[in-house]
């Protein structure tokens, strides 16, 4: 009997353990893909030894493998598993299947049983790590389940008093990704878990609740490995991310760890308090060793402030950091963090800041050329000196003068982001950022420029301060400057003095740095813009006249007498008494001004003299909105075309692409706009004329000779196509289907002038085919616009298409021609903002006479320094070309790291080309362009990702190439034969 | 109630003992009148030593540490304020004749101001050191060439004898052992040295030593904020016994050092621009080069062409090696010395006499800072007569200089040979001290977390507001000793002891939880002290090895008690009670009538007059002391009245 009941029990215990392998479909899947599983556990039994198993797992690793088969490859994998006595290929195998489960379309809960028996026997901890981890990707891919997530946190649960560092850490993790604040308590917390694990069902332990997963994790912030409390901080912070609403309980625990000896651990710190900082804003915590209370925002901003002076760097970043996310900050503590209060043997001494202010106010000016005028003054009570800052006392006091310019930064950016917010505070951080203007670091100056004309619309300068911030106006760098001058645009001034010495300024650096010529007037032009009543007692000394003498006329192409009358006209805008000082060869030169730089000078109302007939054609429509209506009118009329053979259609499209050039050139903000529209007219205008040509009435064989005109026209429109398409950002679908329109009709022409010159009907069938093709994408991939099309050429050849497809090459060319001729014009819709892109090579000028010379076969670096507007991505569009007097030409793609990006849509170039050449008798120029690289493909995935969700294959005619934008700058370079 | 085995920790309580020994002490020659020119020295007691240093004066440093049995010297300055033996500290504290290699395990010189070092080769050569003498490289660079300006100066110029020679310098270089920035060099088996960045000047150093389990921190002189060319002092929380800290500025708050190299640079440019010539007078090291640095890149930045000079040979020896130690400066620099070094100056040229007469805006570096001497002086004298040219002071000046007058607004100055200079030109005041303020000190005190404080190299009456400051905000003890004073500090140092493999492996076997490193766990055992050597072992072994019979000790207590019940029931009912109250013991009741909880015996007799009196004896051996002491407290108590005999 009692052999009998062993027999059954053995046969119930077998049972048991095969039971996950006989439901595993393995064989099916074995049989389905045997190449790849059959194969690694070929591999593995092959293998005699623990290194060849990892070479053979490490070559696995680099294959992939199908969605199908992973379940196989990991059922092999885990057979070898249990066989395997070394940790590092035990090790390995959990990897890859923690790799594996991320297989696309793989469904991890089949090997997740498998993958937990592994725990039974496993003894050593770097594996278990390793399996949590495994666990923790399988957790991560099935967040919905919430039976797989009970069970992997029983596991974690189960683990987490492990004696290794890493399980534990693992455990907090997936505690962490996975874990839920919400499930209520267990009753004793404990005891229930481990029971679960091993012989019941997997659905049984769904029920089982494990104590919720954050006082879980809190137990672990006194861990006494510092990775663990890290891990556990991390953890903690995960739970937040997820959503998760964290107790207020742990901020004293967290407050703690913010001493801890390991930076890791206080960096981890510092988020968690600032995360609780911001769940509890409100809510009161009491101070220690006194009776009052505090918000808790204004507590953890007192403690992490205190970590702006941490011992590590790492730390330090992070708390600067966190500081200018702490907005809910009371005043009081905002303000203390500039506070610093200095003495010199025991006496109060006033901080330069307030000399400086004292001075001000007192109005002397700073002369500071007293011995000892910052003598200490009143004693200080000894007792009342605080020397360790408490609370958030001097915090970026400390941080804009750490020594590592990543803290600098840090704190330069959080005192952006909280004087932002308080009006007040910005005036108190003025000092100590215009004081950053002086750091040793570049980053650190531009950054900290920037930082003041972000917040520049709640200051006003005084005297002294932009002094400071004027002498950085002769920094040799060109960045600086120019954010100065964007900063000297945003700033106001308080008095007539201010305004005399930035112009003076100003001039200075005209004089020294020329190239800066546009940047300053610019900058002159808000200055005015904004100060006119500081100006207008100006405006004798700076024009220099004379109530009695004449005096003598400056030159009129003196970049710094054009930068006074700039600022002089821009404040006469606001001002009428203003031109009543002009003599009269200002007048003269407010004309000239007005026409030459238009978008520095805006029109005056001058008294008695009447404009000038040139200029009173959009004199009257000065405003952004008349031209604006300017330029609807002109497209409207042009849509009173209906055909392109009218009569008179080609002069109204001449004018009107004239009225729109000029429109462009007058009003820079519709610029885009008008050229945009223009340039198409254009392409209409040239398909017109191509249309109109003689050579449609002759006899094929005649008129050989005579297309050279309509051939040029339709390559002409086609690289204009191009040009509309990706030279102009802000375009909208409905634009870019018209693009594509003309681009077909410009096929279309090519086509029918191929068929007309090209005997034989060889080559004229493939053409034809890929123009059908061409027709077919541009159907699919503007399916949504085609309703606006049905006038138009593409509309009429749609309804034609049943026809189009079958008929011979012959026929096709007749139908385009006649279609061609009798569709309609396609209006132009245009979008809110068409902004054209555009660059402008700085440097070189192309004015040095001084060829650069090199010896031949080596290398020339050549120092281009570019600005480009509202370029899309220009780390990958644009381009440098050279080209060479023999026609050679490179295309050189400047590093990512060269491109800067100065403000909104606008970006910098500055880099080096290298320029190579054979020996030249003597110098030559050579053309130095940008290019803006397109391709087609590019832009057609952006399409369908949003207008269809149909799988297309990737456009197969997808075509690439590029556009020359900008002016070319010629360069004289020599290369001289190399000397033996 | 646990159970607890009770065992002695073992605790040697151990001396770190510091001491300064006054310099007006006999053995000074000259005690000078004025307070303030006291020599700065520490002594340092424990069992058997003594020493020399720097106390509550900014001078001579040169302490003495004895810790856990070693004798430590910390910097070996010397005064510059004196010109006979009171300018060296005094050795004769440490052993009145002879050489110090037998009492002294090591030297260590914190960086290369000769306030710091310029008594190394007296000491060593002329007193006679051969022990081993610590510096990082940088400081064992430059060292010998301001040692070597030194001599000369006191021998060539002013004719001194009985001075140490060069060839005594360089043989005193031959016994530095370099240190690396935190390398733990061990100087023997038992102490230990490290070395943290000090900022102060280039190859400044924090030193911490540490003999077993105590340690001691010496910062030499540090600064906290970072400056154009050094970065700033760090330690790791080392907790430290003892944290030695300069505080020259204990009193003071500094502002920030932008407002001041603001004003500094907008002093230089607004003469250069008006062509006016500007003279920085400054002492060869540290300063200068920070104030190069700071002008090299103003220069370059506003593209400035007016020439840069600097003065003096000396000088230019000391680049090189500011351009040879990048590793040591600030991170500045440290970036970008693959593109440039910094101390490849670009728009500082070597200063020449005949330059001075040039037309035009210059600036000028020469030396000495105060104005008293040479070449600072003769450039001076030519350009005080021009209100357009400029002098800017870096520096503190001492009384009776120059310098010292024109900054107290003096405009006539009387120069040799009666003829009276009238000074013109504008004076400036800059002050660039690279010494950590009293913010800085508190913030490297909260780095460190010292268990005591110690403050030396600075004026007693600022040290006493900083050390109620310290105590204050840390509470930690702060000791502030006088030249000559010795200052004691007693520490809990943990001590090792081998423990024998069968005690430790009997120990499993009792079971328990398993030993984990980092939590303490009580044992039984014997300590041997023998041999300078400590070993735990069993008792018996201990008993075996020396020689000594085992002795069993037992208390026996009686306790009364009332009880109406007859003798066994009497036991029984005790059975049942301390059954119900001692859970997890084994208790027996044996059939011979006694009760046995663990090892103790409980009797129980009546005595025959008052058959309701009760006597019980209870009896263990002094192993089970804590148990039985606590029964005998439960039984005197009586028993519950609820209980049923069995």
């Amino acid at each position: 009997m009692a052999a009998h009941l062993k027999k059954r029990v053995y046969e119930e215990f077998s049972k048991v353990v095969q039971l996950p392998q006989e439901e595993a479909p393995a064989k099916k899947l074995r049989l389905t893909k045997p190449s790849k599983s059959a194969a690694l556990h070929i591999d593995l039994c092959k293998a005699s030894n623990p290194t060849d198993a990892l070479q053979y797992l490490l070559h696995f690793a680099r294959s992939s493998v199908e969605a199908e088969s992973v379940e196989g490859v990991v059922r092999i994998l885990l057979e070898h598993y249990y066989k395997e006595q070394d940790n590092s290929v035990r090790l390995k195998i959990a990897s890859l299947i923690g790799l594996l489960s991320k297989t696309q379309n793989f469904n991890p809960e089949s090997i997740l049983d498998d993958t937990l028996n592994t725990f039974n026997t496993e003894k050593s901890h770097q594996v278990l790590a390793q399996l949590l981890d495994t666990l923790l990707v399988i957790g991560t891919q099935l967040p919905e389940s919430l039976i797989v997530r009970h069970r992997l946190i029983e596991v974690a649960y189960k683990h987490l008093s492990d004696t290794y560092f890493g399980v534990r850490n693992k455990c907090l993790q997936l505690l962490g990704c996975l874990g839920n604040v919400d499930t209520p308590l267990n009753k004793d917390g404990q005891g229930l878990v481990p029971a679960v694990i091993g012989g019941s069902a997997p659905g049984v332990s769904g029920g089982v609740c494990v104590r919720d997963a954050q006082s879980l994790i809190s137990d672990y912030f006194a861990d006494q490995d510092p990775r663990v409390r890290t891990a556990a901080i991390k953890a903690m912070l995960q739970l937040h991310e997820r959503g998760l609403k964290i107790q207020q309980t742990i901020y004293d625990q967290a407050c703690q760890l913010l001493c801890d000896d390991y930076e890791q651990v206080r960096s981890a710190a510092v988020q968690m308090v600032w995360v609780l900082s911001q769940l509890y804003p409100e809510s009161i915590v009491p101070i220690p060793s006194s009776n009052e209370q505090v918000r808790l925002v204004d507590d953890s901003f007192g403690k992490i402030s205190h970590m702006v002076s941490d011992g590590s760097w790492v730390v330090r970043v992070q708390a600067a950091k966190t500081l200018g996310n702490m907005l809910q900050v009371s005043p009081h503590f905002l303000e203390q963090t500039l506070d610093k209060k200095l003495m010199s043997d025991l006496r109060r001494k006033r901080t330069a800041h307030e000399r400086a202010k004292e001075l001000y106010a007192s109005g002397e000016f700073s002369s500071g050329r007293k011995w000892a005028d910052d003598a200490p003054k009143e004693k200080v009570d000894t007792s009342a000196v605080n020397l360790i800052a408490s609370g958030a006392c001097g915090a970026f006091v400390h941080g804009l003068e750490d020594e590592m310019y990543e803290v600098r930064i840090a704190a330069v950016d959080a005192l952006s982001a909280l004087a932002q917010s308080s009006a007040s505070f910005a005036e108190k951080c003025l000092d100590f950022l215009v004081d950053m203007f002086n750091d040793e670091i570049e980053e650190v100056r531009l950054q900290s420029i920037h930082v003041l004309r972000q917040i520049s619309t709640n200051i006003t300068l005084r005297e002294d301060q932009l002094d400071t911030v004027l002498a950085v106006l002769e920094d040799s760098s060109r960045d600086i400057r120019e954010a100065l001058h964007e900063l000297l645009c945003f700033t106001n001034v308080s008095t007539k003095e201010c305004i005399q010495l930035a112009l003076l300024e100003l001039l200075k650096n005209l004089t020294k740095y020329p190239t800066d010529r546009n940047s300053v007037w610019k900058c002159l032009k808000f200055l005015g813009c904004r100060h006119p009543t500081l100006v207008l007692p100006l405006v004798p000394e700076l024009l220099s006249t004379h109530p009695y003498f004449h005096t003598p006329e400056p030159d009129m192409d003196d970049p710094a007498y054009i930068a006074v009358l700039v600022l002089v006209f821009n404040a006469a805008q606001s001002c009428p008494t203003m031109t009543a000082l002009f003599s009269d060869h200002t007048f003269r030169h407010y004309t000239y001004l007005r026409d030459s730089l238009s978008h520095l000078v805006p029109p005056l109302r001058l008294p008695g003299r009447t404009q000038a007939p040139g200029v009173s054609g959009i004199e009257g429509s000065g405003s952004v909105e008349s031209a604006q209506l300017f330029l609807q009118q002109s497209l409207s009329r042009i849509s009173t075309i209906h055909n392109l053979q009218d009569p008179g259609a080609q002069d109204l499209l001449n004018f009107t692409i004239r009225d729109l050039q000029r429109l462009g050139e007058l009003q820079t903000e519709l610029a885009g706009a008008a050229d945009f529209s223009a340039t198409y007219l254009r392409c209409q205008l040239l398909l017109t004329k191509a249309l109109q040509e003689k050579l449609w009435t002759m006899a094929v064989p005649l008129c050989l000779k005579h297309n050279a005109m309509a051939t040029a026209a339709a390559k002409q429109m086609l690289e204009e196509t191009y040009k509309l398409e990706f030279l102009y950002s802000g375009l909208e679908n409905r634009q870019v289907a018209t693009i594509h329109h003309v681009r077909l009709q410009a096929k279309a022409l090519q086509l029918v002038l191929t068929a007309r010159t090209r005997r034989g009907v060889e080559p004229l069938i493939s053409v034809c085919e890929k123009f059908l093709q061409e027709v077919e994408s541009f159907q699919r991939l503007f399916v949504v616009e085609l309703p606006h099309l049905q006038e138009s050429f593409v509309g009429k050849l749609l309804d034609l298409s049943p026809k189009l497809s079958a008929c011979k090459p012959g026929e096709l060319v007749k139908i385009l021609q006649t279609t061609l001729r009798q569709s309609g014009f396609l209006n132009l819709q245009l979008p809110k903002q068409v902004q054209r892109a555009s660059a402008t090579i700085i440097e070189p000028t192309g004015e040095s006479d001084n060829p650069l010379r090199f010896t031949s076969g080596l290398v020339v670096a050549l120092d281009i320094d570019a600005t480009l507007e509202h370029v899309q991505d220009p780390h990958n569009t644009v381009k440098v070309q050279v080209l060479y007097p023999d026609g050679q030409y490179h295309v050189i793609q400047p590093k990512p790291g060269d491109f800067r990006s100065p403000g909104p849509h606008r970006h910098r170039l500055i880099t080096q080309v290298y320029l190579s050449h054979s020996a030249w008798t003597e110098a030559c120029q050579i053309e130095v362009r940008l290019l803006l690289a397109y391709s087609s493909s590019r832009l057609c995935k952006a399409v369908w990702s949003d207008s269809s969700t149909e799988g297309l294959q990737p456009a197969e005619g997808a075509t690439e190439g590029t556009i020359p934008f900008g002016k070319p700058v010629k360069v004289f370079i020599m290369p001289k034969p190399a000397r033996r | 109630m646990a159970r607890e085995v009770r065992c002695k920790t073992v605790e040697e309580p151990s001396l770190v003992a510091l001491a300064k020994t006054h310099a007006a002490t006999p053995s000074f020659k000259n005690k000078t009148a004025s307070g303030s020119h006291l020599s700065n020295v520490h002594l340092c007691i424990s069992s058997s030593c003594f020493l020399s240093g720097a106390g509550q004066d900014v001078g001579r440093s040169c302490i003495l540490v004895s810790i856990g049995g070693k004798n430590i010297m910390l910097d070996c300055g010397m005064h510059m304020g004196f010109n006979d033996d009171r300018r060296f500290p005094d050795f004769s504290y440490i052993t009145q004749q002879g050489r110090l290699t037998e009492f002294l395990d090591c030297v260590i010189i914190s960086h290369f101001h000769l306030d710091h070092c310029g008594a190394l080769p007296y000491m060593s050569e002329m007193v006679g050191y051969d022990g081993p003498i610590y510096m990082t490289h940088p400081t064992k660079a430059i060292c010998p060439i301001l040692l070597e300006d030194f001599r000369k100066i006191t021998v060539d110029k002013k004719g001194e004898t009985n001075f140490f020679t060069s060839q005594m310098i360089k043989d005193c270089m031959k016994k530095v052992v370099p240190l690396n920035l935190h390398q733990t060099v061990q100087v023997d088996d038992e102490l230990e040295i490290k070395a943290y960045y000090a900022g102060h000047v280039l190859g400044a150093a924090m030193v911490q030593i540490k003999v077993g389990s105590e340690s001691v921190v010496y910062t030499g002189d540090y600064n906290m904020t970072p400056d154009r060319h050094l970065g700033a002092a760090w330690i790791d929380k080392c907790r430290p016994d003892i944290l030695i800290s300069e505080s020259t500025y204990a009193t003071t708050i500094r502002d920030s050092k932008r407002c001041r190299e603001r004003d500094f640079l907008k002093k230089v440019h607004e003469t250069v621009e008006r062509g006016g010539k500007v003279l920085i007078p400054v002492f060869a090291l540290g300063r200068a080069q920070e104030l190069c640095i700071l002008l090299e890149t103003f220069w370059e930045r506003m593209n400035m062409k007016a020439p840069i000079y600097f003065s003096t040979g000396l000088t230019e020896k000391a680049n090189h090696y500011y351009k040879l130690f990048i590793t040591w400066t600030n991170q500045k620099i440290r970036k970008t010395f693959v593109q440039r070094n910094m101390f490849e100056f670009k728009h500082i040229k070597a200063f020449d006499r005949s330059y001075a007469d040039n037309p035009g805006p210059m600036v000028v570096f020469a030396t000495p800072g105060m104005l008293h001497a040479g070449q600072s002086l003769q450039i001076f004298k030519k350009w005080a007569g021009n209100e357009k040219n400029m002098i800017i002071m870096p520096g503190y000046c001492v009384q009776g200089t120059i310098g010292h007058k024109i900054l107290n607004g003096q405009k006539k100055l009387e120069m040799e040979n009666r003829q009276t200079l009238e000074v013109k030109l504008q004076v400036e005041y800059m002050s660039f001290s690279a010494h950590a303020d009293a913010k800085g000190i508190m913030q490297l005190i909260r780095m460190a977390e010292p268990r005591n404080m110690l403050l030396v190299h600075g004026e007693a009456k600022k040290m006493e507001f900083l050390k109620d400051k310290i105590e204050q905000e840390f509470t930690i003890n702060c000791f502030m000793p006088a030249n000559g004073e010795t200052t004691t500090v007693i520490t809990n140092p943990s001590v090792p002891v081998d423990i024998s493999l069968n005690l430790l492996k009997r120990e499993m076997a009792l079971g328990g939880p398993l030993p984990d490193p980092k939590k303490p766990r009580t044992m039984h055992g014997t300590l041997i002290m023998k041999d300078n050597s400590l070993r735990l072992v069993t008792p018996e072994q201990a008993l075996k090895e020396l020689g000594l019979n085992e002795h069993q000790l037992r208390f026996t207590c009686r306790v009364q008690l009332q009880d109406p019940h007859s003798d066994p029931d009497t036991l029984s009912r005790i059975y049942t009670h301390l059954k119900s109250v001692l859970k997890g013991y084994t208790i027996q009741h044996l059939p011979d009538g006694t009760v046995m909880v663990e090892s103790i015996v409980i009797k129980v007799s009546s005595s025959a007059e008052e058959p309701n009196t009760k006597v019980l004896l209870l009896s263990w051996s002094y192993q089970d002391e804590d148990l039985g002491s606590f029964l005998s407290t439960l039984l005197k108590k009586g028993l519950p009245s609820g209980l049923s005999s069995m």
